[in-house]
């Protein structure tokens, strides 16, 4: 029967970050009839590049998949969100430039290697990740109250590391977010789908996402069973650590500088909505990892619409308060049974309606 | 009976009695090495609490969401949304004092309402709710105003200008002249609403049952306490507060922008963690969050006046002394058990 089926598609984990992606889509298209359009045009030096929203929109969304991958995990073993990606983005941004400007501002070569100043930076970032899961793990914080001192203090701490100055570092540096010269895809998917795919084969040959979810649905029975879940919780902020290196080391090469007061303002926020959007509870336990990185994108493409109708960048965070606001009324339990009573009672009176008939 | 106090002692005492003293400590320490920065002078600790004000009020209304074991990091946004709209208000709706004031407690009020309503009947997480909160009063300012703004009300200026001269209190300046200690009145707003909030969680059924709620929300429930109804409640008032706190803060600062009161709730949660208030709920002090908020003060301007030049110091202390707090705190919770 077509009922059952819309209902079972309906059902379906993935229906509500598609649905969203699609009407999202639709919009769009209204609002820009040549929003699908993708088209080879050239950059100032004449090197053959793709042009056209949707690459926009896969390029932009990098960083915000990359993190979602990590903020997916944490959340699911820790039961709560880390709060400090934005800020240690900008601590992974300031160290990048410190490497790589040394103490210059307008430096005519890089100080080392761009693969030295890839590597500190993960370690950066794999550092921060290790001080919240410490925190969160070996203290016990509630982890948005543990990650809240890096979110204060991040954006500062990036700062320090780059000594105060604005360097800018040389063009062959921004390869890695925008284009390598002579190749027409930008290269900031080409990470992206590299990082999904060690991603999906991490999750399919290791016991990493086995072991996060039964840590996060219940944690003494997973120390029953021989796991150990301050461990497992600790892993898995070095991960996100590892994850918000990655996406620091893009953004920095994007334009090349990096001011830290203002590197991906509230990110935060999206990656967060990014990992509700894509079916998951923010209350731990199981994930869905296709999900979130659907979610993600879902998200970049609802920025990308806000940042077409003219809205302010500063005003963009209201529509998704109220969007993540809605998303996580609709998966309390309390609304979620409300809803089922009345569907209950609805089909109750049905049946006695055809019982008199 | 010896041990029963002996108990009680280790419970809350404890740490607000850390607090006292580290606030006496540091300032004390501070006129001895760092007197001819300033710390010398009277007027420095009456400017303490001059700049303090607002984040006192804050403080105090997130140290009952905490002791109700919920939590509010909407309080920067909120602040940020008070002060911007207030002078929208004044500046070009005709609004006065009393009338901007009361704009400034309904959108306090609106927040609590709002987040406490769905922390306290939808159950949803307090952090995700009031993390929305945030962003939603940020962004609400920059629909309203993008660019920073000024009050150009002279009857609010001259209010806000004035300050009460305390009597006998002073300084001698370089030329030998006496000068009377100012205080603003913003202080004795958040001097009293200290002291009525003490009165209010020790003495009444209300604030009783905050402590109760957060200690322990099945034991509360089978003592017959409306728990939805308490922590409803508890984020009304901290949205009330917020207002109060707001309103304090555009009457210190007269003007607003986007990226104002940033960390804030940082501060504010900083402060009563500090003043012995456990992230778990069920224990606090509103004179420990008055000595929390003191003691951050008083460790911020200490990082300025041994004269590091770069601006990033003091955003570092402040994280840095909550860290130490939130360790403490954890690691005595867990001898306890």
């Amino acid at each position: 029967m077509p009922t059952n089926k819309l209902k079972s598609i309906s059902k379906h984990r993935l229906f509500v970050p598609i649905a969203f992606l699609v009407f999202l889509f639709f919009v769009n298209m209204i609002i820009n009839p040549g929003f699908l359009k993708i088209s080879m045009g050239s950059d100032s030096n004449g090197n053959p590049v793709l042009i056209g929203n949707i690459v926009n929109i896969l390029t932009n969304a990098t960083e915000l998949v990359i993190l979602a991958i990590g903020m997916t995990l944490v959340t699911s073993s820790s039961k709560g969100q880390d709060i400090s990606v934005g800020a240690t983005v900008a601590i992974v941004g300031g160290v990048i430039m410190r490497v790589l400007c040394g103490m210059e501002t307008q430096p005519t070569t890089l100080h080392a290697p761009v693969v030295v100043a890839l590597v500190l930076g993960c370690l950066a970032g794999i550092a921060c990740g290790m001080f919240n899961g410490l925190l969160v793990a070996k203290f016990k914080i509630q982890p948005m109250v543990a990650t809240l001192i890096l979110f204060t203090a991040g954006r500062s701490i990036g700062s320090m590391a780059m000594g105060g100055l604005k360097p800018k570092a040389v063009s062959s540096f921004g390869y890695y977010g925008n284009f390598i010269p002579g190749f027409p895809i930008p290269t900031p998917i080409l990470i992206t789908i590299v990082v999904i795919i060690i991603t999906a084969i991490v999750l399919k040959k290791t016991n990493l996402a086995l072991y996060t979810k039964s840590v996060g649905i219940n944690d003494k029975a997973a120390y029953l069973n021989g796991l150990n879940p301050n461990l497992i919780k600790f892993i898995t902020f070095m991960i996100l650590g590892l994850c918000v290196g990655i996406a620091g080391f893009v953004q920095a090469s994007r334009v090349q500088t990096v001011n830290p007061y203002t590197i991906v303002p509230s990110i935060e926020m999206d990656v967060i909505l990014a990992v509700a959007l894509g079916g998951n509870s923010l209350g731990g336990g199981k994930f869905n990892m296709t999900g979130s990185i659907i979610g993600a994108y879902t998200i970049q493409t609802l920025t990308s619409m806000l940042t077409t109708l003219n809205v302010n960048t500063n005003a963009v965070p209201v529509f998704k308060a109220v969007i993540i606001l809605v998303l996580v009324i609709i998966q309390t339990p309390i609304v979620k049974s409300f809803f089922h009573e009345h569907i209950q009672t609805a089909k109750l009176l049905k049946t006695q309606r055809k019982e008199r008939a | 009976m010896f041990l029963k106090k002996k108990q009680t002692f280790t419970d809350t005492t404890f740490l607000l009695t850390i607090t006292i003293s580290l606030f006496f400590i540091i300032y004390l320490l501070s006129i001895v090495f760092l007197g001819d920065k300033g710390f010398g002078k009277i007027q420095m600790f009456f400017n303490l609490f001059n700049e303090n004000a607002a984040l006192i009020v804050i403080a105090c209304g997130l140290s009952v969401v905490m002791i109700t074991g919920s939590i509010d990091i909407s309080v920067g946004g909120s602040t940020a949304l008070i002060c911007t709209t207030c002078i929208v208000g004044l500046n070009k709706f005709g609004l006065n004092f009393t009338t901007s004031l009361l704009l400034a407690l309904a959108i306090g009020l609106t927040f609590g309402a709002i987040q406490g309503f769905m922390v306290a009947y939808l159950e949803m997480q307090p952090f995700i709710v009031t993390l929305a909160g945030m962003f939603l009063g940020r962004g609400l300012v920059a629909l309203i105003e993008v660019n920073q703004i000024q009050v150009s009300n002279p009857g609010f200026e001259e209010l806000s200008g004035a300050r009460i001269m305390i009597p006998f209190l002073g300084d001698i300046n370089k030329k030998g002249m006496f000068i009377q200690s100012k205080l603003e009145y913003g202080v004795v707003v958040a001097i009293i609403i200290v002291i009525l909030m003490f009165w209010f969680l020790k003495k009444t059924k209300l604030g009783r049952n905050f402590y109760a709620v957060g200690g322990n929300a099945q034991s509360a429930l089978m003592l017959g306490i409306n728990v939805k109804r308490t922590k409803f409640y508890a984020h009304l008032l901290c949205g009330l507060l917020a207002g109060i706190g707001g309103f304090l803060y555009l009457f210190h600062t007269r003007s607003g922008s986007v990226q104002q009161a940033t960390g804030l709730e940082m501060d504010a949660i900083a402060a009563s963690i500090i003043g012995g208030t456990l992230l778990t709920g069920g224990v606090g002090n509103i004179f420990g969050t008055l000595f929390g908020v003191l003691t951050s003060g008083t460790v911020l301007l200490v990082v300025t006046a041994i004269g590091s030049q770069d601006p990033w110091w003091s955003q570092i202390t402040r994280a840095a002394l909550l860290c130490f707090f939130i360790v403490l705190q954890s690691i005595i919770c867990a001898r306890k058990k």
